[in-house]
């Protein structure tokens, strides 16, 4: 059971997938409902795991559940799977996550059995990443995460808008958005592709533990690549190939132009994945490959990534700011919020092994997790507004609170999380980066103050503009009051964020765990 | 028995003769069994040939005083000729200006008559009297449409150019026996030895002008289109299968037994890439598939002296499997054309179109044939032309090789062009079933048989054409 | 009796081209009756050509490996399993010799599988159906005899009757359009290149002593360095026009688009391959120091196909324009990997070669599909066909992430490793040539795997842009009731398709380590590079 947990989790989405299409055609009903039943497995299993964690066997590199079979022995690679603290606390989001957004998309009419099956194998994609030990495997899961979300924005998201590009053309808003996801992560990956084949082709092997080893184990100077590259060098720029596809997927500033667009565009659920757990893999990215693999060239690279994330924190919340259509508000706010995570990984990267990089990190991941939680909240409801009244346009909302008061309630409970409100979840991470890299980066950390001041202004200025003020009676004759499906899919998000706000330490136990671990990895 | 050794030819003789009686005594109706009896003779004496003038191993070649030679190279060219002759007497069937005229087919024995002895001449003199004994008569079946002004025309050409270069040669000859005081081809390449260069030189350029007419060989091919385009096409077929392999037949034996390798090699080589490529560009513009095969004629044997330029044993193998490959592959194609002619009244090329509609096995059948002659697989002309594009590289002429194989392929794409005609191009009418005269059938399927297995069971072809190599070297 | 007993690869080989010779047989109008034929006959061979991939000794190939390695020196019928041979021409040392090792069985895998679902995929022709499936399986049994055979001459036999078929089926069948063109410039090129190889082939044979065409002893020929470094342009660029090679590869896209679906599919699914097979067999195989000598620059030539090819495609309007100028890119690739003489570069060529084969066969079945019904293929004109063939458009889908070199598809599987080839493969810059700012780039062929690798990207875009065209979006108004789903036997065939590309991405030792032993015997012959 402990070796093969892990593939269970892994592939039971896929399984699920495969089953859902074999499905009759029309029965949408059953497709939603096995859908969100096969869901819930992994999550079950990510339990079991989680649960088991503090006793289950470790292997010598530190990692739990693992499993190691041959894959591709041509070239070295092997289907190896591990799981740490930081894992697992991106399975759990991730889990748990997919069957709040399955629950979230069962107003959808169009080719159902596609959708569902389409989020399934997401799932698989992205649990892949967090749990591949292998580099090869990971980059399979890596770039397969992108072809349902390719497809889950392209198809059904919103089907209004267009966009004039260079020669006249139009094309709907969601085909240039999906596109533009797509290209831009698969450039951005590019450089990641060609540093492992780099990695492949020196080491003979994809095995990530061996190579962070052997890796660290080479002088600066000494030759690899037919002896015509310093090791050095090409640690330098294997950083930078890894550091782009990473901070793409983060984003961060300035890769982070696709993230509105695809955010937006996207349907309620995928906006809540995409936000959710796609921009986790680029951070989780730093952390497991990053960091171990290039310690030195992060660290000098250290003071441009805090100063990235920085910019990411203050522009986002500008952004933010500047929007009128909620769920780009919303969309902005990700780059905002996951500015910190990056500023946390810069922090720990700049003075490996301090207590202040520590609490850097532990914020760090918190506050993916966090942001998990929130962002996903936040687009699930802006989708359940989108969804009666047809428009994000904030104009055109206002004074919703007295129509729809629960919604307002939950609207604004969600909001404080998003916002730092001591209490509640956000504020908790938030407070954690800032501790860390305090003492690192004190310019940055001063600079990234004012974004955070935004937040609270840019969250405002969304429920001031949907809920307060006088009503606006452009759409709210469609206005209803969430739903009980609705609110089951937010309340276990709500649950959370309060629980992690009044006691972070169950999570926090074990992301400590971890990150003292991948300090004392990297030595 | 040194009878036995020119049995054939006494045959034929003998035959010719009937033949002529036969045609006397035969009733104006019934004319056209002339045909058939001219191949059951020419069939017959080809058997007689095998079973009883094959020459035997370890024998003197110089029989009849060396007048004649009775090796297996000779041996083999009379049958390549004696089945040449046989089945154009069929081909010829329904062709009305010849097949019902008894000259004809008198003609075409006795031409085939010189041709066997040119094949196993040795002795200049004999050489002359055999080459006239071929030409002669083919001066007249070119020419035998007298109401067809372009056969005459063909015919008369054909007498004049063939005269003159007979002159030249003739004179090359006589330099040869003056120079040399002997006539014999195989004691020539001794008494030369003491000869200066300069009149060897000389008579070696007069030989050749000589063969070149009758092998088409640059620059003495220009009467070739017309006289293909005039002549009857069985006469046709005729004239570019067994004419043009007895041509090959006298200069191989002449050039690898009288003159140094050195002397003639390059000239050779030059003449085969300008030959080849003549032919091959002036083909691609014909409109008329006769012409076409005119050219194209040529160009083969641009590659049939490729594989003599080698002047190896290998070469001149290669040269006899790539000629008997011909004869059955040139055969078959001007078959089709006289099948088609029958049928359209017409040699144009665009009146082609549509015929793969009308008979798909004769398409099919032209389909091989065609690309035999383009060197593909499986048909005999790939494995000819591998084997002539060996024999020059073995022989170190690499560059010889590559203008070659280049020729090959814009060869190729003429006669796909044909091939484009024929199943490609509609016309009306074009789904009318066609009938073919079933002798025709049989001969085309014959060859095109032949052609395959050429091209596929290579090993007895080869073992002939390779001992027959071996005899004269 | 056992299977390796059993002449399995000479019935492989004859099958289609007897059954061709036989639907000659079948009256004119009984277009349904030669197709029963034609698609029996495909079966059989399909599943002929399965039992050959099942039962291949992988353990056995491995251990002759070694032995070779050791320097024995073990003959043909050792080296290569299914042996059969029989005298064919000995005074000339030619014999038909067949046989498969780890680089050609899955290729003869391959060939069946497109042959099969070719014939399904002809089921939509209506003219002359009975001579279509004639020429069609004749160019199957020269396809089938290439990869099979062991012997230089049949080599040259076979590949011949490969190419000829192709002009008439693309002639007679072919986009009315462009058919004459393209099928008289597929042939040339072709036919000239291999002319070129053979001139080459035959100058290998005078040089071993002119008795033998066996290629095994011709790879122990020991042909002097010269020798080779002179040859090996002629035979390596000659086949590789077939591949699609820059700067001959224009053939290529013009024959795609012309040819008939089927045999678009042959084309590009298997018949460059050929030409890819023939390069590594006759040229690195027999010319191994010519090899190493002119290849390293030859990969520049390869990586203009896969850039230059990929943005081509890019720009195209026409959809099977974009999918020939797509299979320029990715057969670049298949060359690449051979040129990089190494493991991983040559193992991802084999590898490529299949996956690309099956690939594109699915693309052009597709393309096929579409254009019979609506008969246009201008990007611009179509649109939103997942409404009438939902699983098509999946298939599709399937194919376009393998052309984009999708992980967890087969041409992740493929490219990955000719990518690290191409970063393992020895420098061969004489000196700097970059300045010193880019110190990284010289002295080293790194940068080219980086600038092969932005073919990715863009092989994305008209990928994607591809599916949205013609997939999603609107419907055009015109073709409303043109269009109708398939037949099940389609499905079937894209299906199957389908099917060996998902597998071999998820579960690459299917197909990789078979070829592995094939890439051990050529780095035998290079000498353990």
């Amino acid at each position: 059971m402990e070796n093969s947990l892990l593939t269970i989790i892994l592939f039971a989405p896929t399984i699920a997938a495969l089953i859902t299409l074999l499905l009759p055609k029309d029965s949408r009903k059953l497709v939603r409902w096995w859908a969100l039943a096969a869901s819930l497995v992994p999550l079950a299993f990510a339990l079991v795991a989680w649960f088991g964690f503090e006793s289950a066997v470790v292997d010598p590199n530190g990692y739990k559940y693992v499993i190691i079979a041959p894959w591709y022995e041509a070239i070295g690679s092997s289907y190896h799977l591990g799981m740490d603290g930081l894992s697992l606390t991106m399975v759990l989001l991730t889990t748990l996550l997919i069957p709040l957004a399955i629950l979230a998309s069962f107003g959808i009419d169009d080719k159902v059995r596609m959708y569902m099956a389409l989020f399934l194998f997401l799932e698989t994609g992205m649990l892949g990443v967090f749990l591949s030990l292998d580099l090869l495997l990971f980059f399979v899961f890596w770039e397969i995460g992108l072809v349902p979300m390719y497809f889950l924005i392209n198809q059904w998201g919103s089907p209004k808008g267009e966009r004039e590009l260079w020669g006249g053309l139009k094309i709907a808003n969601r085909t240039y958005a999906s596109f533009k996801f797509m290209i831009y992560t698969m450039a951005g990956s590019l450089g990641l592709l060609l540093a492992i084949q780099m990695l492949g082709v020196v080491f003979k092997t994809f095995d990530l533990p061996y190579i962070i080893q052997q890796w660290n184990a080479l002088a600066p100077n000494d030759l690899i690549l037919g002896g015509f590259t310093t090791v050095g060098t090409a640690k330098t720029v294997a950083f930078w190939a890894f550091t782009i596809a990473f901070a793409l997927k983060v984003p961060v500033w300035p890769f982070h132009t696709w993230l509105p667009d695809a955010h937006t565009e996207a349907p309620t659920a995928g906006s809540m994945i995409l936000a959710g757990v796609l921009l986790k893999l680029g951070a989780f990215g730093f952390l497991r490959f990053v960091l171990p693999l290039y310690p030195e060239q992060a660290q000098a690279g250290a003071n441009i990534l805090a100063g990235l994330a920085t910019a990411a924190i203050v522009f986002g919340a500008f952004a933010a700011f500047g929007q009128r259509d909620f769920k780009r508000l919303v969309a902005y706010s990700s780059v905002n919020h996951m500015g910190f995570v990056l500023l946390g990984i810069a922090a720990a990267a700049q003075e490996m092994g301090t207590q202040s990089a520590t609490i850097a990190l532990n914020g760090a991941v918190l506050q993916m997790f966090n942001h998990g939680l929130s962002a996903a909240g936040m687009f699930f409801l802006v989708g359940v507004v989108y969804d009666r009244i047809h428009t994000r346009n904030l104009d055109e909302m206002g004074g919703y609170f007295p129509l729809i008061p629960v919604y307002g309630g939950v609207l604004i409970f969600t909001s404080m999380a998003s916002l730092g409100l001591p209490g509640l979840n956000g504020f908790v991470s938030e407070f954690l980066v800032v501790r860390g890299a305090w003492d690192i980066f004190p310019v940055w950390t001063a600079l990234s103050m004012l974004g955070l001041l935004f937040t609270g202004a840019y969250i405002l200025k969304g429920i001031a503009k949907s809920l307060h003020g006088p009503l606006n009676q452009t759409h709210s004759q469609h206005l209803g009051e969430i739903s009980k499906r609705e609110l089951a899919v937010i309340a276990p998000l709500m649950v959370l964020m309060l629980w992690l706000g009044v006691w972070p330490g169950w999570l926090l136990g074990v992301i400590d765990k971890a990150m003292i671990a991948l300090q004392s990895a990297i030595g | 028995m040194e009878i036995l050794a020119i049995l054939p030819e006494i045959s034929l003789v003998v035959f010719a003769a009937i033949l002529i009686i036969i045609d006397l005594r035969l009733p104006k109706g019934r004319k056209e069994l002339l045909a058939y009896i001219t191949f059951a003779g020419l069939a017959l004496i080809f058997v007689l040939a095998i079973l009883f003038s094959r020459p035997a191993d370890g024998g003197d070649p110089a029989i009849w005083f060396g007048m004649l030679r009775h090796d297996l190279l000779g041996f083999t060219f009379r049958l390549v000729f004696l089945a040449g002759a046989a089945l154009t007497s069929l081909l010829a069937v329904e062709w009305d200006s010849i097949s019902k005229r008894g000259e004809f087919y008198i003609l075409l024995v006795f031409s085939t008559l010189g041709m066997n002895l040119m094949a196993s001449a040795g002795n200049l003199v004999m050489l002359f009297l055999a080459i006239e004994t071929a030409s002669i008569p083919l001066y007249a079946m070119a020419g035998s449409m007298k109401e067809d002004d372009k056969s005459t025309e063909a015919g008369f050409k054909y007498l004049l150019f063939g005269a003159m270069t007979s002159a030249v040669m003739l004179y090359g000859f006589s330099l040869m026996y003056g120079f040399s005081g002997t006539a014999n081809i195989y004691a020539l390449a001794e008494a030369f030895t003491s000869v200066p260069s300069t009149p060897l030189f000389a008579s070696l350029v007069l030989v050749l002008v000589g063969f070149g007419f009758k092998i088409s060989m640059f620059p003495l091919q220009f009467w070739a289109p017309d006289v293909y385009e005039g002549a009857p096409t069985p006469v046709t077929g005729f004239l570019s299968t067994a004419s043009k392999a007895a041509g090959f037949a006298v200069l191989a034996r002449v050039l690898l037994a009288v003159f140094p390798l050195a002397d003639w090699q390059i000239i050779l080589a030059v003449l085969s890439a300008v030959t080849m490529t003549l032919g091959n560009l002036v083909a691609l513009w014909q409109k008329n598939i006769k012409r076409m095969l005119a050219y194209s004629s040529i160009a083969h044997a641009g590659y049939i002296l490729m594989a003599l330029a080698a002047g190896t044993e290998f070469g001149v193998n290669s040269m006899l499997y790539y000629i008997i490959t011909y004869l059955l592959t040139n055969l078959a194609a001007f078959g089709f054309v006289i099948v088609y002619y029958h049928q359209a009244g017409s040699d144009e090329i665009e009146s082609y179109a549509g015929m793969s509609r009308r008979n798909a096995w004769l398409a099919f059948g032209m389909l091989f044939t065609f690309l035999s002659l383009g060197g593909i697989p499986p048909l005999g002309g790939f494995f000819a032309k591998v084997l002539v594009f060996s024999a020059a590289i073995d022989a170190g002429l690499v560059w010889l090789a590559v203008i070659g194989v280049l020729n090959a392929v814009i060869g190729l794409y003429y006669y796909l062009n044909v091939l484009k005609v024929v199943y490609l191009k509609r016309q009306p009418g074009d789904e009318i079933p066609m009938r073919i005269n079933p002798v025709h059938g049989i001969v085309l399927v014959v060859c095109v048989i032949g052609v395959v297995l050429m091209g596929t069971l290579m090993a007895p072809w080869f073992r002939l054409t390779a001992e027959a190599a071996r005899s004269i070297f | 009796m056992s299977i390796q007993d059993f002449p399995i690869i000479s019935v492989i080989v004859f099958l289609p081209a007897a059954v061709g010779l036989l639907l000659m047989l079948v009256p004119k109008d009984r277009d349904k009756l030669a197709y029963n034929i034609a698609l029996a006959a495909g079966l059989v061979t399909f599943l002929l050509s399965i039992v050959v991939y099942v039962s291949f000794d992988q353990p056995l190939a491995i251990s002759v490996n070694e032995r070779l390695a050791s320097g024995e020196l073990l003959p043909a019928s050792e080296i290569y399993q299914f042996y059969d041979e029989f005298d064919w021409l000995p005074a000339l040392g030619i014999s038909f010799k067949v046989g498969v090792d780890g680089m050609s069985t899955p290729l003869v895998l391959l060939t069946g599988l497109v042959m099969f679902t070719g014939v399904i995929i002809s089921q939509r022709i209506e003219e002359r159906k009975r001579e279509f499936f004639v020429f069609l399986f004749i160019l199957a049994s020269g396809v089938f005899g290439v990869f099979v055979s062991l012997d230089m001459f049949a080599l040259f036999f076979f590949y011949e009757i490969a190419v000829f078929p192709m002009y008439l089926l693309i002639a007679i069948w072919g986009w009315k359009q462009t058919r004459e063109y393209a099928a008289m410039k597929l042939t040339l090129y072709l036919v000239i290149g291999s002319v070129v190889a053979l001139v080459g082939a035959l100058a290998m044979f005078f040089a071993a002593g002119g008795t033998t065409f066996d290629m095994v002893t011709l790879e122990r020929a020991n042909f002097p360095r010269d020798f080779q470094i002179l040859w090996f342009p002629f035979v390596f660029i000659g086949f590789a026009i077939l591949g699609g090679i820059f700067p001959f590869h224009n053939w290529s896209p013009d024959g795609h688009v012309a040819a008939p679906t089927a045999v678009s599919m042959f084309h590009a699914g298997v018949l460059m391959k050929l030409g890819a097979f023939a390069a590594l067999r006759i040229g690195i195989m027999l010319l191994p120091e010519g090899a190493k000598f002119h290849l390293p620059w030859m990969i520049l030539l390869t990586l203009v196909n896969v850039v230059y090819g990929a943005y081509i495609a890019m720009v195209q309007t026409d959809f099977k324009y974009v999918i020939g100028f797509s299979s320029v890119s990715h057969m670049g690739l298949v060359v690449m990997g051979f040129a990089t003489l190494n493991h991983d570069g040559m193992v991802g060529a084999g590898v490529q070669m299949v996956s690309h084969g099956v690939m594109t066969a699915l693309f052009f079945a597709v393309v096929g599909m579409i254009y019979d019904q609506v008969h246009t293929r201008q990007l611009d004109e179509l649109g939103g066909m997942v409404k009438y063939v939902p699983h098509v458009t999946l298939a599709f889908i399937v194919g376009g992430l393998v052309s984009m070199g999708m992980p967890g598809f087969s041409g992740f599987i493929a490219e990955f490793p000719i990518f690290m080839g191409v970063w393992g493969e020895k420098p061969f810059w004489n000196g700097p040539v970059f300045p010193e700012w880019l110190n990284f780039l010289n002295g080293d062929n790194n940068w080219i795997a980086i600038v092969a690798a932005v073919s990715i990207v863009i092989t994305a875009a008209y990928i994607i842009r591809l599916i949205r065209k013609v997939f999603f979006g609107e419907f055009p108004k015109q073709f409303e009731g043109h269009m109708h789903d398939v037949n099940p036997s389609e499905k079937l065939a894209l299906g199957l398709l389908v099917l060996v590309l998902v597998g071999i991405g998820i579960f690459p030792s299917v197909i990789v380590p078979m070829v592995e032993t094939g890439v051990e015997r050529v780095l035998i012959l290079l000498g353990g590079m």
